[in-house]
């Protein structure tokens, strides 16, 4: 017999992953094309407070989905500006991104403080969504859990089978290649960054429409890092990805339970468990080490000039 | 590395240095000759974070509304422990602050530091043990607050079962779960209590996920002990009862919020202002409970029955006039020892050095 409790934590668990999963495979693509944007965790901020703050003056999720990708959007082309054409230090730049969305989202979100968000419509199939178990669990979810999900097999198929994910990889494998036989490669790269900042944005909107819908300081709460490490583990794999995040959100959310049905062990050593399991879980998937350093892209964190 | 990319960083440093900044701004342009008795606050938090700092702020205001033209006050917010605060709490005393307030445990040695550089400015250090002259503590009984909250908890929880989103494992914690369990049980025998630590103080999502955690164990009462209102919200979203921490988190639960324990700073930061003016100030230790205001609680929800809410009126106004104590005796361990003996009292020292869990918490302790 399932227990009561199974399919509201599994609800839990997706609720937790999904901002993972889309500053995830946003900076799968962006890292693809050769460039490292520490700052997933300020566009995520950015995301969370310019959506919540348009969700609250308008009531539209639309509305507040579309500026919580635009405001992740518009912090990456600070960032794409700044290392692709001034070709700045990307590390350095990326984590100023990440201060400056911090302390920008904290400025914007003051008088959002303690307001609160009805929260996004959740798909409501008559019956369909009544059914036990996969009812609310696969037709129950909100819309931005369907977009993250539509997102990895959007990511996979682009990178892997369409002529400009062949590009985009070509240009973040080897950038003077790229460039000598003709592509565009700051164009591609800056592309990239820009779609990696709209779904950073997009995980940081969720984090204030739908996982804890209200506004506060530093919300995100290290989710962008998180979505940082996800990337390397999972060997710049959306599909890994996908898996990687649901496998933290998972443990993160287990391990609360077990603390609830009051089992004796550390707390400090329950937080610890989702990012020593994650970690373990995609070293071994990815234990091959050829094969991992064929999956870095090699001019990944270079900068370049098409005179030089 | 070329040029641009030297460019690149210079702008990335610059950024920084500007959000930096903004910490040490706040006390430097201060002038001391215009007779005004010049009082300073150092936030651990912003005052956007709707629990511990914000009720310190609101403390700072209601000095300015009692004071007026008399005072002038200042406040430092988000600054880290450390070195840092030291530098704050330093530059406030030597721009000629009269009174510094600094508001976070970790504050404690800096503020001792500073304070013997500086005799003839006075010093406030919240929730610490360590005092000198002109270096006074004070911090809430917070635990009496709980007390109440437990009484209404015991009377309103269907299932038997109260959740409990907790922080650390450190006596304030620890006290509060004991002040809450010990006033369930005592109205009603059955209540257990279920505590999920989640290892900050601050984080809306991980207290989130606790909280439905709880809720999915059967928990119908939603204690929290972290700072954020993303519990009281979950609560409210999922139907069931919650109390507020710190400070009156209704607006996040209408419906599920019962009542809140509230940090109320003002009386005392308004007391110890005026100390000073009248200069009567002297060092010392103040642990105020309902008696001298520092704890309250935001209004009774409406949906609370007429007889529990004479209940839990009736604890508080016993624990102001010292009928009723949180830690009345009898009081067994988990291990069914018992702590305080039938007709005592726990002592200020016991509650203060509190670790271990009375009868009816399940699980034990993490060490």
């Amino acid at each position: 017999m399932i227990p009561d409790w199974l399919t509201p934590a599994i609800m839990t668990i997706i609720t937790a992953s999904t901002p993972l999963v889309f500053a995830a495979v946003g900076e799968i693509m962006v890292e693809k094309s050769g460039v490292l944007n520490l700052g997933v965790e300020g566009m995520m901020i950015m995301g969370a407070v310019a959506a919540f703050a348009i969700g609250v003056t308008t009531g539209s999720a639309t509305l507040a989905i579309l500026f919580g990708a635009l405001a992740g959007l518009v912090l990456a082309l600070i960032f794409g500006l700044l290392t692709l054409n001034l070709r700045a230090n990307q590390v350095a730049t990326g984590l100023a991104l990440t201060l400056f969305g911090l302390g920008l989202s904290a400025l914007i979100g003051h008088s959002f403080v303690g307001e609160t968000f009805s929260g996004l419509p959740k798909l409501d199939i008559p019956f369909i969504s009544k059914l036990p178990i996969i009812g609310p669990l696969v037709f129950g979810q909100d819309v931005l859990v369907y977009m993250s999900v539509a997102s990895v097999f959007f990511a996979g198929w682009f990178l892997n089978k369409t002529r400009w994910g062949l590009v985009l990889r070509a240009v973040g494998e080897n950038h003077d290649a790229a460039h000598a036989i003709g592509h565009p490669v700051n164009f591609v790269r800056m592309m990239a960054v820009l779609f990696g900042g709209s779904m950073a944005g997009l995980g940081g909107a969720y984090l204030s429409l739908a996982y804890t819908p209200l506004w506060v300081e530093n919300m995100t709460a290290g989710r962008g890092w998180i979505a940082l490490a996800l990337v390397v583990f999972a060997s710049w794999r959306p599909g890994r990805a996908i898996f990687g995040a649901y496998l933290f959100g998972g443990i993160t959310i287990l391990q609360l339970h077990v603390q609830g049905f009051g089992v004796a062990i550390a707390p400090q050593l329950m937080s610890m468990l989702p990012y020593l399991a994650t970690i373990v879980v995609l070293v071994l998937i990815s234990h091959d080490v050829n094969r991992f350093k064929l999956s870095a892209p090699a001019c990944l964190g270079k900068t370049f000039h098409p005179s030089q | 590395m070329n040029k641009s990319s030297l460019i690149g960083i210079g702008l990335a440093v610059v950024l920084i240095i500007a959000l930096l900044s903004s910490v040490g701004q706040g006390p430097s342009e201060k002038a001391k000759d215009d007779g005004k008795l010049s009082v300073g606050f150092v936030y651990v938090g912003p005052i956007g974070d709707h629990g511990w700092t914000y009720e310190h702020n609101e403390g700072r205001l209601a000095i300015e509304k009692a004071l007026g033209e008399k005072v002038k006050t200042t406040y430092v917010e988000k600054v880290p422990y450390g070195p840092d605060s030291e530098r704050v709490i330093g530059k406030l005393a030597s721009s000629g602050t009269d009174l510094i307030f600094t508001t976070s445990f970790g504050y404690m040695d800096p503020t001792i530091k500073v304070a013997k550089k500086y005799p003839n400015v006075k010093f406030e250090h919240a929730t610490g043990y360590k005092r000198s002259d002109n270096t006074a503590t004070y911090s809430g009984r917070f635990y009496e607050g709980r007390h109440v909250a437990g009484l209404i908890a015991g009377k309103m929880t269907k299932t038997n079962t109260i959740g409990y989103v907790a922080s650390f494992p450190i006596p304030e914690v620890i006290r509060g779960i004991n002040a809450t369990i010990l006033a369930a049980r005592s109205v009603n025998p059955d209540v257990k209590i279920k505590v999920i630590w989640v290892s900050s103080w601050f984080d809306p999502g991980k207290e989130a996920d606790a909280a439905k955690a709880l809720i999915d164990q059967g928990a119908d009462v939603l204690f929290q002990h972290t700072d954020s209102p993303a519990p009281v919200q979950v609560a409210e979203k999922r139907g069931i009862w919650a109390l507020g921490q710190a400070s009156d988190m209704r607006q996040f639960g209408p419906k599920a919020h019962l009542t809140a324990i509230i940090d109320d700073w003002a009386p005392y930061y308004v007391a110890r202002t005026k100390a000073v003016m009248n200069k009567t100030w002297t060092s010392g230790d103040t642990w105020g409970g309902f008696k001298s205001g520092m704890v309250r609680m935001a209004p009774y929800n409406k949906a609370i029955p007429a007889d529990v809410v004479a209940l839990a009126e009736k604890a508080r106004k016993g624990i102001i006039d010292g009928s009723v104590h949180a830690f009345q005796g009898p009081i067994k361990d988990q291990a069914g020892k018992v702590v305080v003996k039938a007709g005592e009292r726990a002592s200020d020292k016991m509650l203060l050095g509190m670790n271990f869990y009375v009868e009816g918490v399940d699980g034990s302790i993490p060490k």
